[in-house]
């Protein structure tokens, strides 16, 4: 048993003269949600995408579960078990839920149908999509053929969850979920991450929205200038602490610094 | 710039089958322009052809344009003016807008150059220098008689007409009007088609002049009126369309199919009972007759005079059929193969 | 957890307040595009049964026969072919100007190996449909690899074939019957069935299967889902999982290879080899897919609908010939229904 689920060392990313990641280190731990917050700027996406296998870094090792793994693409990433909910979401939008929860690793009929005729197995990419819905507490969604467009934004982000939290085995990353969202949603988008901890899968949430991740964080990493400064416990530390370390108005070592 | 493309593709098209046209053009000092409708018609193709070997023969040097495709107007006036710009002796010219390209035939005209009009006629037909032409009415005439005494009795002729296109170019225009004046239909206004009311005509479709027109215009002939039993057709490739809708159904035996052109395959058309009889026109002789008459104009700045009787230069046509009747000059199969252009 | 809901209760999920997402909006008109989006092809399919009952009203027994009914199935077999290969790279929010190009060159190629260089016919035919297969994956890894637009690709592809076909055949025609005597596997697709007065023919025969392979193809596997999902959205396709590069080369490598099957069925057809022939299959097809009702956008609409789009237009065309309109009629109706076609798109792409 690691310590930690994911981690990453010494990670340095360059484009042309700009650092955009300098000698970056990170550490999530089973079960726990862990908040990435940090100024526009200071290379938070970089990470993510380092984690997530959109890039390559040029420098560091990341670990997962122990085992150092190198990630060739999102796809790469996620065979490990290493999933993203993009901001963007990654959906398409004219097709069903249940397309969009298996798009890229659909699910083939047995037999003759699959195997010489590729038939895909509608049925039971239905009733798996159902059900990962319902154990998130998401069927208020009326049929799982709607298309994702006739959804709103909150509808969509908790498929997106959904879909992330029924492959994801090891990890969730999840990108800005509430930025685009009312009140009413944002909420219930936040409780849908807190059921995805409850079920033990451990949850990357990068966020400028520092009520949300105070409320649900277990630890915050504070992402500076291309690295991280430190990593906090929100019950340790106050709000606008954390905004002054982001900003470099404080110093690590002016604050509490989490286990 | 796209008629630099199809030029070159003519050129390279030309050459490949005139052999050595550039290598002896540097013996004489006058040059000719060849503008046609398009660089994929067999029919110009040949007229190239023809061109570029009267060239060689005289050491005149040509310069081959052509539009993209068969209507490409203003293709032929960026060509018109790179000739003039050329200075080029003369300029043939196969409009494709007979109208809208005076004012161009006219600035080169202005600039020194002979403009002769090849096939079509320009509107009005004494916008160029000189008309090097198939009478069209006569091929239409020839073709229309030899149906009628074909048929003998022709009251219960039903008759199906698949001309060219929509814009009823003057040539297709005479064709079809020379066949029904031929077959003893009385025509209406001799500009236009489709004016008749003789009870004898089932309908007139387009056909685009070639076979997948043809086809579909003698199926929609077909719908209109399933007993016709004489077809005139524009061309040749269209005739081809025609037979293959009528084996279709199964009347390929009992319909008279009558066309225009001579081209080799249309002659081959002729030899199988495709084609009942077809009027022979002679691109080449136009092209190299056109070279010869530039070349001349150079040298002492005479044009040829028109033919006897007509307000053009006839370049000639002749009826070749397998089945010869009494009354008409026609030619053999194998007289129409040796005069065949591709 | 309770297993909340089934399709058959939709509509009745308010009162089960376990999450309660707002915002669906099921007023009428939302109802109408949901359910067009849904069934891409009704549209079409109402339009092809209202052209028929109209143009068989005016017409009478002339346009009810079975021979005037297969007649249309006879004409647009071509088109109806080059527009299922249409349909297939505009799912992926592609276009493809080089379909009338490529199959045209492949029937050249099928004729001229065939007697230039006396290979076996069957021969022949492989090599042309190897050639459309090969121009499609050059345009493909054209869009794929070197990311350039597809509309540009193709406006290339398809001058590129035209001219090579130009300069192979030297415009030469090879007639009808030369092929029927010596290469009758040629003329293959141009064998009939008769049946009263009702003729189809294999090209018909090919035209309808195509269809039906590529609607289950496209609805029922993975392959087809990644083709919609590309034309939703290619960055989401990408980051879900679809290989969308291969997925695209694998589109226009089989709009290639359907168009060279077109260029075989053309010979059917014509008898004839004609490197004339095809000029306008590119616009015609694209014309067939947008009455049908498949998005120039992408990721919408299905093949069944664009075979509807083409037979829209044979209808027409037959039905304004029989009651001798000018045809310049066909033209504008046709217009029309293209600018309608786009304009019921919008609704549907708009109101969901």
């Amino acid at each position: 048993m690691s310590q930690t689920v994911l981690s990453a060392r010494g990670l340095t990313k360059r484009y042309g003269r700009v650092t955009a990641m300098d000698n970056c280190d990170f550490d999530l731990r089973p079960g726990e949600i862990l908040a990435v917050i940090g100024d526009n700027g200071a290379g938070k996406s970089t990470l993510i995408k380092a984690l997530s296998g959109a890039i390559r870094p040029d420098q560091g090792e990341i670990r997962l579960e122990g085992k150092v793994v190198s990630f060739g693409s999102p796809i790469h990433a996620r065979e490990h078990g290493i999933e993203t909910v993009y901001q963007t979401l990654a959906m398409s939008p004219a097709l069903s839920i249940a397309d969009n929860m298996f798009m890229g690793r659909e699910l083939r009929k047995p037999g003759l149908m699959g195997q010489v005729f590729r038939q895909l197995d509608k049925k039971r990419m239905r009733q798996i999509a159902r059900e990962k819905l319902s154990a998130l507490g998401l069927m208020t969604i009326q049929n799982i053929n709607q298309t994702v467009e006739t959804l709103s934004g909150g509808q969509r982000q908790g498929v997106a969850v959904a879909r992330a939290a029924a492959f994801g085995s090891n990890v969730v990353i999840l990108d800005e979920p509430t930025a685009a969202l009312g009140v009413k949603e944002s909420r219930r988008v936040l409780e849908l991450i807190q059921n995805v901890r409850s079920r033990g899968i451990p949850i990357v949430l990068i966020s400028h929205n520092m009520p949300h991740v105070f409320e649900i964080a277990d630890r915050i990493h504070v992402h500076r200038l291309g690295c991280r400064l430190c990593v906090v416990n929100p019950k340790d530390v106050s709000m606008s602490d954390a905004v002054a370390l982001m900003t470099g108005a404080m110093k690590p070592a002016d604050v509490p610094i989490a286990s | 710039m796209k008629y630099i493309r199809t030029g070159v593709a003519a050129l390279v098209a030309s050459t490949c089958l005139a052999g050595s046209a550039f290598a002896q053009s540097s013996i004489s000092d006058s040059s000719v322009c060849l503008i046609t409708k398009d660089a994929t018609n067999p029919f110009f193709v040949k007229m190239a052809e023809g061109a570029f070997q009267k060239a060689a023969e005289l050491g005149v040097a040509l310069y081959s344009y052509a539009g993209k495709f068969d209507g490409d107007h203003e293709t032929q006036v960026a060509a018109i003016e790179t000739c003039i710009a050329q200075g080029v002796d003369g300029i043939l010219l196969v409009a494709s807008d007979t109208k809208a390209i005076t004012s161009s035939v006219q600035q080169a005209r202005d600039a020194g150059l002979a403009v002769i009009a090849l096939d079509t006629p320009l509107d009005p037909l004494d916008a160029a220098d000189m008309t090097f032409a198939t009478d069209n009415f006569q091929a239409g005439v020839l073709i229309g008689e030899w149906a009628a005494k074909t048929m003998g009795d022709t009251s219960d002729a039903r008759i199906g007409l698949l001309n060219i296109n929509i814009s009823q170019p003057t040539v297709g225009v005479l064709r079809n009007q020379g066949f029904l004046t031929g077959f003893g239909v009385e025509i209406g206004d001799p500009s236009k088609w489709g004016d008749e009311t003789d009870s004898r005509i089932s309908g007139q479709e387009l056909s685009n002049g070639n076979a997948e027109g043809g086809r579909e215009g003698m199926e929609n002939l077909l719908a209109i009126d399933p007993e016709i039993n004489v077809v005139y057709t524009i061309n040749e490739p269209a005739a081809a369309g025609a037979y293959e809708a009528l084996r279709s159904v199964g009347r390929e035996n009992d319909v008279l199919i009558v066309s225009v052109d001579g081209g080799c395959p249309g002659i081959e058309d002729v030899a199988s009972g495709v084609i009942g009889a077809t009027a022979q026109q002679y691109p080449l002789d136009m092209a190299s007759l056109g070279v010869e008459a530039i070349a001349e104009y150079a040298a002492s700045g005479e044009l040829p005079a028109a033919t006897e009787g007509k307000d053009f230069f006839d370049t000639g046509v002749g009826l070749v059929t397998d089945a010869p009747v009494d009354g008409l000059d026609q030619l053999s199969v194998e007289q129409g193969r040796e005069l065949c252009w591709g | 957890m309770p297993k909340a809901l089934d399709q058959e209760n939709l509509g009745q999920s308010e009162e089960e307040s376990v999450a309660d997402f707002s915002g669906f909006n099921d007023s009428f008109g939302t109802r109408v595009a949901h359910f067009l989006h849904n069934n891409p092809a009704t549209v079409p399919l109402i339009v092809l049964i209202a052209s028929m009952v109209i143009f068989g009203i005016l017409n009478g027994s002339r346009f009810f026969s079975p021979f005037a009914l297969t007649l249309i199935l006879q004409q647009v077999s071509i088109i109806g072919i080059i527009a299922a290969a249409q349909s297939l790279v505009i799912l992926t929010a592609g276009i493809d100007l080089s379909v009338g190009a490529i199959m045209v060159l492949s029937s050249v190629i099928m004729g001229k190996f065939t007697f230039d260089l006396g290979l076996p016919p069957e021969i022949s035919a492989l090599c042309g449909l190897l050639c459309g297969t090969l121009i499609g994956t050059v345009n493909g890894m054209l869009v794929a690899f070197v990311k350039l637009p597809p509309f540009i690709v193709t406006l290339g592809m398809w001058q590129i074939a035209l001219a090579a076909n130009f300069l192979y055949s030297g415009s030469e025609v090879i007639r009808s019957q030369d092929i029927a005597q010596q290469a009758a596997f040629l003329q293959f697709f141009g064998g009939t069935i008769r049946i009263g007065g009702a003729a189809i023919t294999y090209g018909v025969i090919f035209m309808l299967g195509l269809v039906a392979v590529l609607s289950y193809v496209l609805s029922q596997t993975a392959w087809g889902r990644h083709v919609y999902a590309i034309g939703d959205d290619p960055e989401a396709a990408e980051l879900s999982g679809v290989n969308v590069k291969f997925t695209r080369v694998s589109v226009y490598a089989l709009a290639g290879l359907i168009c060279a099957f077109a260029g075989w069925v053309l010979i059917g057809r014509l008898g004839s080899v004609s490197p004339q022939a095809g000029q306008l299959s590119n616009i015609e097809s694209i014309t067939a897919v947008v009455i049908g009702g498949i998005s120039l956008f992408g990721g919408r609409g299905s093949l069944a609908g664009s075979l509807f789009g083409a037979l829209i237009v044979g209808v027409f065309t037959l039905g304004l010939r029989l009651l001798g309109a000018d045809v310049q009629w066909t033209y504008l109706l046709i217009g029309i229904l293209i600018i309608s076609a786009v304009t019921v798109d919008q609704y549907i792409r708009k109101s969901v």
